[in-house]
């Protein structure tokens, strides 16, 4: 044996933990044994959660899938590839290119973002491609580029939280959803809101308590009292900024008591938080997925950003405003090309200049790449109806429990001619597949995420994949062949690529290597040059819209798509727990994370509980227009009266959530809608 | 269609913007009276007082109008509604015909018939508002006439500015309609910490040049005067031309008014013998009345009347019938004079019917919600007008008092009885409890709680750390 060969044997792989946005360090031994790093600032001191702790166990759980499936039974990869290609071939020759669907997430590596949105519009040469990541960020991320002309979630490192006087979170909930990311909040003053007292919420100097759906009018009101009370940034307003007349007219109508009225938030605690912020030489604006998922997310977002600009914040050393992305490749997921509208480089699909470059990187006339496609939901929706498509090939997505109003979207998978998923384990949506292809994960495979912070990091292969499970590279790689394309399965080669059509764009990825990323624990995009070291604060010198100013947007509120009334009397409003990530096909298979959280809940008020006669432990139904699901009751005053909470990594939060979309992001609202509670008998 | 709107102020401003959300191609003429862009009426008392400068009190900017196809008029007073050819004509002449026509005429200052009134000046506009500053400029002392919600709100603003105000009020207690008299005292006494003298079972008889001339003859002094009688709905317009007029002009479900072309909103609008004089019915008002113009099927049912006022260092919220008392009612209420604090529930059939609120409180918001959705009430009603104080109650936790099933670390779904297990395995401190149960490494918040239990553990066998 080698000196290098002993070497791999023996040092622990360098890595990030599967799931969240976070992407902590930790380091992997060839027998999978987990162990955190010290070196990356996401969890600097070697901060690791259960579910981080626990990660190794997907890679010896017993219940992986390792061989092809086709109605069920077991098959090899080539009857399975050959099916599959044929089947979409003739559904294609049928119905059109566009008959073929490709939905992604948020949780694939860049390198398969990348070649899943290559192989969409070069391989099947459709425009029915879209992700999860829809359910996701697609809010902060229009309202981003709306105000700043650039979407990187937190236009600045982690490290900097730690620095400012003041942190607002809106909508989130880091406690639960990414722990280590609480250390950096030990400094600052921490404005959390929130509908529940959160695990976050409880930490908190002030805990603002909106009603479901109202986090627009809050903001609202917080501006309206910044410029009411004197404390707007008015030589960074007029150096920095353009648009802020016509938002400072808009908020006249938004004084507090009214904002009071709509959200139920106190305006003495809406002025505290204002001053606070206001009086602080650093001071950040976090929004997470309870500002943002909602018919209008983009708004709301604007509104936060609009505070944050009129007190100077945005591109000042130290402060600023930030997305705290959720999914594990959530940032990278959103940018190179596997969402209907975009192609590598975080570029517009419907931009000329865009499709020159990429289609001369892809080796194909830009004439022959297809134009935007159905955003999620609608994609979902439109499964096999006539003007829909027949067939889906999903990639890291599990729908069938984590998108909206998700009965239906089950009937829409359930009328497809073909559906095809790659996973790596039988999710609920695997489960309804004609083809499963078993694929690899995570510590069994090679690629790059880019985390919260905008800062592309490497996961380096550590174990070997069990016998039979290939990549979704090589799943993508063995399609495209049989469709006359010659694809790339080895992620360097693919990321080589995906860094050329990135280049010029602007999420910019040509200069940074994998060796860089190694090097320098990560690389901040933009990073246009092998020379050039990489952009931490984006916004320090101006902000990429094209006068280098950001934008004030005036935004209105109005109500949640489904407000309550006699029949649907509670607002329901859904978020994550800490043991579980996501649709939790991963975490429920895990015994000490199915131990600490096991089974689906409804969490209401004591009041509400009194007043339909439940208590603490019984089943309880709950139900809305769309869909019913159940869960054992959990009285807490940490909600609102009039709001129940469920955790969605079940089956059944989703049946009951509404799909109305925001105009621009087309986000779903999962974040609010009018259900009925009761005891079951 | 063309689309005629007299009056640009709260309401009228309010339908226009609603209209034309919903359909950007109709017609859209609004004929204001007053010379400025529409502004929001509830921030004068803010102006008055300093707080805010008159420009922040716009709610549109003057490009709006063109950038939406508007016309607009200001200065443009309507003075003839002609029916029969469906037009209205303009104090200069101008004829304006329509196909629909909405009054949001809104109210005038009452104006009482006393000698000397003309010097004395009304408290309604944004002009006012100008007028009443100027004169504040120069003047040592200032009485306001009128105890509602306008005149506490200008007393306060004046004496913000450092100038002595007695306040006049014809009732025995201030806001008598929307308070009880223990409230009414209560609000008297805040006020009166804050350099306002209240006055209150008096009648102002003369307006002289240096002050106010009660019934009984006393002279309160004053050189600027100012004058918050009340409003009353302008609707001449609708009267001249034969359209129901009760107090104010009549409407249905969908602010419609007999002739099915014309509709009235805000406050000279009578809805079900109701005339609002809150911007947040006009506001409800103009959606339904937008809503049904652009071919709609909205209906108007009647607002919850919720007051607030603004003034510095004044938290009152007044809500429904706050003022019954428990011959009418059941009533929850604490009071604490010392402290300026009242607060009072009253509750029928388990509905909130009312509420009043004085003094700085976190009730407010949840109270006005429910007041507002008309639910039924929890049995703990003392939890209302004490938000937090039921999870204030809430023990904290301590190593000693905590079961051994408490979870400690949230992150790590670690239990005080994992701890204690680990340290009878041998384990005397933080790092080799993490080491063993992984406690304290997610988020880090529990690591005075892991400490706290080592240190008791310890304690108890007498063994140092």
């Amino acid at each position: 044996m080698t000196n290098a060969a002993m070497t791999n044997v023996e040092l622990p792989v360098l890595t990030h933990c599967p799931y969240c946005a976070l992407q902590c360090g930790m380091a992997i031994t060839s027998e999978a044994v987990i162990s955190p790093r010290t070196d990356i600032p996401a969890n600097a001191g070697g901060a690791l959660c259960q579910k981080g702790w626990t990660a190794a166990e997907l890679l010896t759980n017993g219940e992986r899938l390792t061989t092809p499936l086709l109605h069920g039974r077991p098959v090899t990869w080539e009857t399975a590839l050959d099916h599959v290609a044929d089947r979409l071939s003739e559904i294609r020759a049928e119905h059109g290119p566009d008959a073929v669907a490709v939905f992604g997430g948020g949780g694939l590596t860049n390198e398969k973002a990348y070649q899943l949105g290559k192989f969409a519009r070069v391989a099947l040469r459709t425009s029915q491609i879209d992700y999860n990541g829809r359910f996701c960020m697609s809010s902060a991320a229009a309202a981003s580029i709306r105000a700043f002309g650039m979407d990187r979630g937190m236009p600045f490192p982690i490290t900097d939280l730690a620095g400012a006087d003041v942190v607002l979170l809106a909508g989130g909930n880091v406690a639960e959803t990414m722990p280590p990311f609480v250390r950096h909040l030990s400094g600052p003053r921490l404005i959390v809101v929130d509908p529940r007292r959160t695990a976050t919420a409880k930490l908190a100097w002030l805990h603002l308590q909106p009603t479901p759906g109202t986090d627009l009018a809050l903001a609202l009101g917080l501006l309206h009292l910044a410029i009411a009370d004197g404390l707007v940034d008015e030589e960074y307003v007029a150096a920095r900024t353009t648009g802020f007349d016509a938002v400072r007219t808009s908020l006249a109508s938004w004084w507090p008591e009214r904002v009071e009225r709509v959200t139920g938030v106190p305006v003495p605690r809406m002025r505290q938080a204002v001053q606070a912020l206001a009086a602080s030489e650093r001071a950040i604006v976090l929004t997470g997925r309870g500002a943002e998922q909602h018919a209008k997310g983009t708004d709301t977002v604007t509104a936060f950003i609009n505070l944050a600009l009129a007190l100077g914040l945005p591109g000042t050393a130290g402060s600023g405003y930030g997305c705290v992305t959720g999914q594990g490749n959530g940032q990278g997921g959103r940018e190179h090309g596997q969402k209907a509208d975009q192609l590598p480089g975080y570029r517009k699909i419907d931009d000329p200049a865009a499709r020159e470059h990429v289609a001369k990187v892809w080796g194909v006339h830009p004439d022959d790449l297809p134009g935007p496609g159905r955003s999620a939901y609608e994609l979902l929706d439109a499964l096999g109806t006539p003007e829909g498509p027949r067939a889906l090939l999903l990639f890291g997505s599990n729908p069938v429990v984590s998108a909206p109003r998700s009965a239906h979207v089950t009937g829409r998978l359930g009328a497809l001619d073909l559906l095809v998923v790659c996973d790596v384990v039988m999710s609920e949506t695997a489960a309804m597949a004609d083809v499963v292809f078993p694929v690899t994960q995570w510590a069994e495979e090679t690629g790059t995420m880019t985390n919260l912070e905008g800062r592309v990091l490497l996961r380096r292969q550590a174990v070997r994949p069990p016998a039979g499970v290939r990549s979704d590279l090589e799943v993508i790689r063995g399609l495209a062949g049989r469709f006359g394309q010659a694809f790339s399965a080895d992620p360097g080669e693919v990321f080589d690529e995906l860094r050329r059509a990135s280049a010029g764009g602007i999420a910019d990825y040509s200069g940074i290597t994998y060796e860089r990323i190694e090097e320098e624990k990560g690389v901040f995009w933009p990073c246009p040059a092998p020379g050039h070291p990489g952009t931490p604060r984006p916004f320090l010198d101006g902000f990429a819209t094209p006068d280098g100013r950001a934008r004030f947007v005036p935004v209105e509120h109005r109500p949640a798509a489904e407000e309550i009334d006699e029949d649907y009397p509670v607002y329901l409003t859904t978020g994550r727990v800490l043991a579980h990530y996501q649709s939790g096909a991963q975490t429920r298979r895990i015994g000490p994370l199915a131990k600490a959280a096991p089974e689906p809940y409804v969490e209401l008020h004591p009041d509400l509980a009194e007043e339909l006669e439940i208590a603490a432990g019984d089943m309880v139904r709950v139900s809305s227009r769309r869909g019913e699901g159940q869960g054992v009751a959990r009285i807490s005053d940490a909600i609102r009266r009039d709001t129940v909470f469920m955790p969605f990594h079940w089956e059944g939060a989703n049946r009951l959530t509404n799909p109305a979309l925001d105009p621009t992001s087309r986000m779903p609202e999962f974040k609010v809608c009018a259900v009925k509670v009761e005891r079951v008998a | 269609m063309r689309l005629v709107v007299v009056g640009n102020g709260m309401a009228g401003s309010r339908l226009v913007t609603e209209v034309r959300a919903r359909d950007p191609h109709m017609s859209v003429t609004v004929l204001g009276a007053e010379t400025c862009q529409p502004y929001n009426r509830v921030l004068l008392s803010n102006v008055l007082a300093g707080s805010t400068r008159p420009e922040q009190v716009r709610m549109l900017d003057p490009s709006w109008y063109a950038a939406h196809h508007v016309e607009a008029a200001f200065g443009s007073p309507v003075t003839c509604l002609d029916r029969d050819t469906r037009s209205v004509i303009t104090e200069d002449g101008r004829r304006v015909p329509y196909d629909v026509l909405v009054l949001a005429t809104g109210s005038d200052a009452i104006v009482p018939p006393i000698p000397g009134v003309e010097r004395a000046i009304p408290f309604r506009t944004l002009d006012d508002c100008h007028r009443i500053l100027e004169v504040a400029e120069s003047a040592g002392r200032a009485v306001v006439i009128g105890g509602g919600l306008l005149g506490i709100e200008a007393a306060r603003g004046l004496a913000g500015r450092g100038m002595p105000v007695t306040l006049l009020h014809l009732a025995g207690h201030l806001m008598e309609r929307q308070l009880d008299v223990e409230a009414g005292e209560v609000l008297g006494e805040t006020l009166g910490a804050l350099g306002v003298e209240i006055r209150t079972g008096v009648t102002a008889e003369a307006v002289l040049d240096g002050g106010v001339r009660l019934a009984g003859g006393e002279l309160v002094e004053g050189d600027l005067v100012v004058l918050a009688c009340g409003v009353r709905p302008v609707t001449g317009l609708a009267a001249d031309a034969g359209l129901e007029v009760r107090r104010g002009v009549v409407v249905d479900d969908e602010m419609r008014t007999e002739d099915p072309s014309i509709f009235a909103i805000g406050e000279c609008a009578e809805h079900d013998g109701t005339v609002y004089g809150l911007v947040a019915p006009a506001w409800e008002q103009a959606n339904v009345a937008a809503d049904v113009i652009t071919g709609g099927k909205a209906l108007y049912r009647g607002s919850r009347m919720v007051t607030r006022l603004k003034a510095r260092s004044v938290e009152l919220a007044a809500m429904g019938e706050g003022h019954l008392t428990e011959e009418h009612a059941e009533v929850v209420r604490f009071s604490h004079r010392a402290r300026g604090t009242y607060r009072k529930l009253v509750i029928r059939d388990d509905r909130l019917v009312g509420a009043i609120v004085l003094g700085e409180s976190d009730a407010v918001g949840t109270l006005t919600q429910l007041f507002d959705r008309g639910g039924t009430l929890p049995g703990d009603r003392a939890g209302l007008l004490f938000p937090g104080l039921a999870s204030a109650t809430h023990v904290a936790d301590s190593p000693v008092l905590m079961p051994d099933a408490a979870k400690v670390c949230q992150c790590n779904n670690v239990t005080k009885g994992q701890i204690r297990a680990c340290w009878e395995a041998g384990a005397r401190d933080v790092a080799g409890i993490a080491a063993a149960t992984r406690a304290t490494t997610g988020c880090g918040t529990c690591r005075d709680a892991v400490e706290g239990i080592v240190g008791w553990l310890c304690e108890q066998e007498g063994v140092s750390a």
